[in-house]
């Protein structure tokens, strides 16, 4: 009884201190954790490793939707499939229709571009991903897309979908990459007009369906309804992919900025393929392109 | 007690699930009172066996929450250590505890956790509204008695020591 009452009392008075000794270790480990993640790019690789750990709990996540398109494909009738397939047939013939002339115009400004002595290569190449239907932070706008950098990704890389640009990738894991959506509010990208040129920066608002413009003087040509693409400025994503559209304008005499809101091009909370644009020569394009 | 560790698998599914709680997709409406599934279920397990899940462990499973949600790394890391300090300085208090008091106490744990998060976010310069964290904070209080009978359930069923 004595030896049991003994191990308690070791239990209870020799182990506390050692819980807190270890705390401030860890305490301490965790504070220069953050201080060297927040400086910089120093911990790439261990989040990247450590993220292989995670994989299964994303993968876990996104099972009972994975069945359920699974579903949904077996279980389709033949009469809906011939339907869809007749429509997929038609929509590609529109398609192909516009690429035809999109060729025309690709080899023209090529022409253009030579005899101004200038290139320019659009040919980017594209990674079909998948985003897992996982939810991080209803704040933070976040997605996990189901490619790493096994595949070819790295972070910073432009993600667009079929209607415009959705984000780029912040932390590219081995399996997994987690994306930051151009509607984020610590998100900028910078942005032209398409009508004419006129550049600025889109912030993200928080809000999935709006960004702001903040830095457009009260003067300055811009309509509602204008198309807002990529200006390709920053270095991260190519140019000429539609950002937004405006919808609406204010101009306050008293203020020196004009408040604009756009509207995303993307169907950021609705599209679940994406495309992930393999520039590797982003930066490089844009410096012979800005040097005539 | 210490000297054959047995059904670690136990603590590992029950930490495997809070975790996949913690990404499950929910409603808009219902994002605002996700839990902190995880302290909840750390909560639990250094209670129950504080020289099992320690410091230690509740760090490496912060620093897990960290690459899975892409904050700070090391933040939650902090936080669990914080939290799981605080647990076991006063765990044999709350053991004995009728539910209710529990529930009290558990909500000021969560509220050391939710709190550190917050102190990093501010510094970090990441803002969020404050809400966010206090109605986790109350979910996660409110579901403390459900989480407490299902973990001792399995905890007696597969008699993890």
């Amino acid at each position: 009884m004595a030896a049991f009452r003994s191990t308690i009392a070791n239990r209870l008075f020799l182990r506390a201190p050692s819980v807190a000794a270890k705390s401030v270790l860890l305490v301490t480990a965790a504070i220069v954790l953050m201080v060297l993640d927040r400086q910089g790019s120093h911990l790439d690789r261990l989040r990247e490793t450590l993220s292989v750990l995670v994989y299964p709990v994303q993968a876990a996540v996104d099972i009972p939707y994975q069945i359920g398109s699974w579903l949904g494909d077996n279980l389709a009738t033949r009469r809906q499939l011939v339907d869809e397939n007749r429509q997929l047939k038609r929509e590609q013939l529109k398609t192909l229709a516009t690429l035809q002339r999109m060729a025309t115009l690709e080899s023209e400004n090529a022409r253009l571009r030579e005899l101004l002595e200038s290139s320019r290569n659009l040919q980017s190449r594209i990674l079909v991903g998948e985003l897992l239907s996982v939810d991080l932070d209803p704040f933070r706008h976040t997605v996990v897309v189901n490619k790493g950098t096994r595949d070819g990704i790295r972070n910073g890389q432009p993600i667009i979908d079929a209607y415009g640009v959705v984000g780029q990738v912040n932390h590219a894991g081995l399996f997994t990459s987690q994306a930051i959506l151009v509607s984020d509010p610590n998100h900028a990208i910078p942005v032209e007009v398409n009508r004419n040129g006129l550049r600025t920066i889109a912030l993200g608002t928080g809000n999935i369906d709006r960004l702001e413009l903040p830095y457009v003087p009260n003067s300055a040509d811009i309509q509602e309804g204008d198309l807002l693409v990529t200006s390709g400025l920053g270095m991260r994503f190519p140019r000429g992919y539609p950002v937004g559209v405006v919808t609406q304008i204010k101009r306050d005499p008293g203020q020196a900025f004009a408040s604009i809101r756009a509207t995303p091009s993307a169907a950021l909370s609705r599209s679940r393929e994406v495309l992930l644009l393999l520039t590797d020569d982003v930066r490089e394009l844009v410096n012979k392109e800005e040097t005539p | 007690m210490t000297e054959h560790p047995n059904a670690a698998w136990v603590i590992v599914v029950t930490v495997f699930v809070a975790l996949v709680l913690t990404i499950v997709p929910l409603p808009q409406s219902l994002e605002g009172f996700r839990p902190a599934w995880v302290a909840l279920t750390v909560i639990y397990w250094s209670m129950a066996l504080p020289q099992r899940v320690s410091v230690g462990v509740s760090w490496t499973l912060g620093l897990l929450l960290d690459v899975m949600m892409g904050t700070l790394l090391g933040q939650h890391a902090l936080a669990m250590t914080l939290l799981t300090l605080v647990t076991q300085k006063f765990h044999l208090q709350i053991r004995v505890f009728p539910w209710h008091q529990q529930m009290f106490i558990v909500g000021l744990l969560l509220g050391v956790y939710e709190f550190a998060l917050f102190w990093v976010d501010g510094i970090s310069g990441e803002g969020k509204p404050k809400q966010l964290y206090v109605t986790a904070l109350i979910a996660g209080a409110l579901l403390w008695p459900w989480t407490l009978a299902l973990l001792r359930v399995l905890r007696r069923q597969y008699h993890v020591t």
